[in-house]
């Protein structure tokens, strides 16, 4: 386990956020812009939790973090769909193109 | 930790619970009139405000994940107070709704997130409560179901307010990574100019300039507020702005001090785009809520500004303009929700020749739009003079003069809308409204907080002896 370092976690992860940033900027599906989102979110849960295992094992504040990350992630995912299936109601469909009512 | 510790330092915390959970069981209980569940929210959050002026004491709870002085609890006060005044200018849009006990819930519980937030002594604490505040005002923006808008603006919301929540994280996660804690004051003897802990500094900025709608991280805020319900609108405009910007203040001045002269050009690049952009804007808008939001952009750049001061007069110009703005704001918002509740109408032109018929609505609409401007006798005008006398502190006179100038442009669109209401002839003006009872009582108390607050100096005073030093 120890012999991977640290920088090769660390790679992964910012790997995986960017992949995030680039699929909510170019989906345009809603649930697929929220995946977009979630693999945000979970590159930095990996961050943390790598943090706390290589420089900071001693105290687990890292651990504590990623917890509540997902949980919170878990409940902005519940709000979210629920916005969108009463977007769908409305619209008809969850294209983000097609939500174009307000503008400039 | 003794117990009458927690219930003394905790206490505005568990009075917006306590009422959450009296809706709870009214809603569960039998069915009451739309009026009589109305009153008796109004009453409780009056008690609320009142209950927070006694016994504010310092201290801090939970290994110092929770604290509290009285600048917090002023701060406290001041959001109490503008959610105080949204619930009685609503009273018209809320009468007839079939959900009004859902509408307080999702609005005390982003309270409840606020007040955590702004006593976090950890950024921990600090990501649960913005959190906290963010995702029951997404909820809220969807509240007029049925409505198209409302829904793309509940969609805008939640999508743009995860992913600079994202971005936030990311910044928490390396500055945990080279420091080691999350405890705001060990990291401010950490924080040097590592280039991860810049970079990790810079991702934070970008996470808190979404929240207050600095000017690269804009777009969510005009397309929200034209479609979310106008209750809605004031709180995200006054409230959740304030809230943020008290946070801000507080964790530039303390965290990351030692990495001012980073974050002093920073702020005056943000704040200029800010002013000047949210300026632009604001000239071309025909709806109201639309024109108010860019106003309000434009304002949160003038906010930057005074932070950007440093000082112990940066701190106190932040909270007093913050107070006037919540009167200022809430004073513009109540007339506009007043005429939309029953006209439907919320287009700038609709207000053409609004003072015959409506001359008190159309003097509190003025009065307020003064105040926003900045014209002397109100309070904006002081407002505005203190932030930019500390921004000036430091000696940059060049962005402090751009600064002034882009009041004269925010003239040319506020006076507009005045001219609008006294001068444009106009068909069919807004008919003549009833005012209820409660709605009057807010704008008055708005209007008498606009020169209230301009006229009596030692407001300004007592912020400033509250106020940290840098």
């Amino acid at each position: 386990m120890s012999d991977v370092p640290l920088s090769h976690i660390l790679f992964v992860s910012t790997a995986l956020f960017f992949i995030g940033m680039y699929g909510l900027f170019t989906r345009r599906n809603m649930i697929t812009m929220l995946m977009a989102i979630e693999l945000m979110l979970n590159s930095v849960n990996i961050n943390f939790v790598a943090f706390n295992k290589y420089l900071f094992p001693d105290k687990l504040d890292g651990i504590f973090f990623t917890i509540f990350i997902i949980t919170i992630a878990a409940a902005e995912a519940a709000i979210a769909i629920a916005i969108i299936i009463n977007l769908y109601r409305s619209h008809q469909s969850i294209d983000v193109e097609d939500a174009t009512e307000l503008k400039f | 930790m003794i117990l009458t510790d927690f219930f003394i330092l905790l206490r505005q915390e568990l009075l917006i619970t306590a009422i959450i959970f009296g809706l709870l069981i009214v809603k569960l209980g039998k069915d009451r009139s739309n009026e009589s569940i109305l009153m008796l929210i109004n009453l409780l959050l009056l008690l609320n405000l009142a209950a927070g002026f006694f016994c504010s004491t310092e201290g801090a709870l939970f290994s110092d994940m929770f604290r509290t002085n009285k600048l917090i609890v002023l701060e406290k006060n001041i959001l109490n107070l503008a959610i105080w005044i949204i619930s009685l200018q609503s009273y018209s849009w809320l009468k007839t709704h079939k959900h009004v006990i859902e509408f307080y819930i999702l609005l005390l519980s982003a309270l409840l997130g606020m007040f955590f937030m702004i006593s976090s002594g950890n950024l921990l604490m600090f990501y649960l409560g913005l959190e906290m505040s963010t995702i029951p005002l997404a909820a809220a923006a969807n509240f007029d179901l049925s409505k198209r808008q409302s829904s793309e603006a509940a969609m805008k919301l939640i999508i743009s307010s995860a992913f600079s929540s994202g971005l936030l994280l990311l910044g928490i996660s390396l500055v945990y990574g080279t420091t080691g804690t999350l405890t705001l004051s060990e990291l401010s003897s950490q924080m040097g100019h590592n280039p991860l802990q810049v970079f990790a500094f810079i991702l934070l900025i970008s996470g808190f300039a979404f929240k207050i709608s600095a000017v690269p991280f804009h777009l969510w805020t005009a397309d929200v507020y034209e479609g979310a319900p106008i209750a809605v609108t004031a709180f995200l405009s006054v409230v959740s702005k304030a809230a943020v910007l008290f946070v801000f203040v507080s964790i530039l001045y303390t965290t990351f001090k030692s990495l001012a002269e980073l974050w002093y050009n920073l702020l005056f690049l943000l704040a200029l785009l800010t002013i000047i952009i949210g300026n632009l804007f604001a000239l071309r808008q025909d709806n109201f809520k639309r024109f108010l939001a860019f106003s309000s952009i434009a304002q949160v750049g003038f906010i930057l500004i005074g932070i950007s001061g440093s000082s112990q007069a940066g701190t106190a110009s932040v909270v007093y303009f913050i107070l006037i703005y919540v009167f200022s704001n809430l004073a513009a918002f109540g007339v506009v929700s007043l005429v939309s509740a029953v006209t439907g109408k919320e287009k700038i032109s609709d207000y053409k020749s609004f003072y015959t018929t409506n001359p008190m609505l159309a003097w509190v609409l003025t009065i307020a739009l003064f105040s926003l401007a900045g014209v002397p006798p109100t309070a904006g005008f002081f407002g505005k003079f203190f932030l930019l006398m500390a921004g000036s502190a430091n000696g940059s006179y060049w962005p402090i003069t751009i600064a002034a100038l882009n009041m004269v442009i925010s003239f040319y669109y506020y006076l507009r809308v005045v001219k609008a209401i006294f001068m444009d002839a106009n068909d069919k003006p807004v008919q003549k409204l009833v005012v209820p009872a409660l709605p009057k009582l807010a704008l008055y108390i708005c209007v008498a907080g606009i020169i209230v607050t301009g006229l009596w100096s030692s407001v300004y005073d007592y912020i400033y002896s509250l106020s940290p030093g840098f």
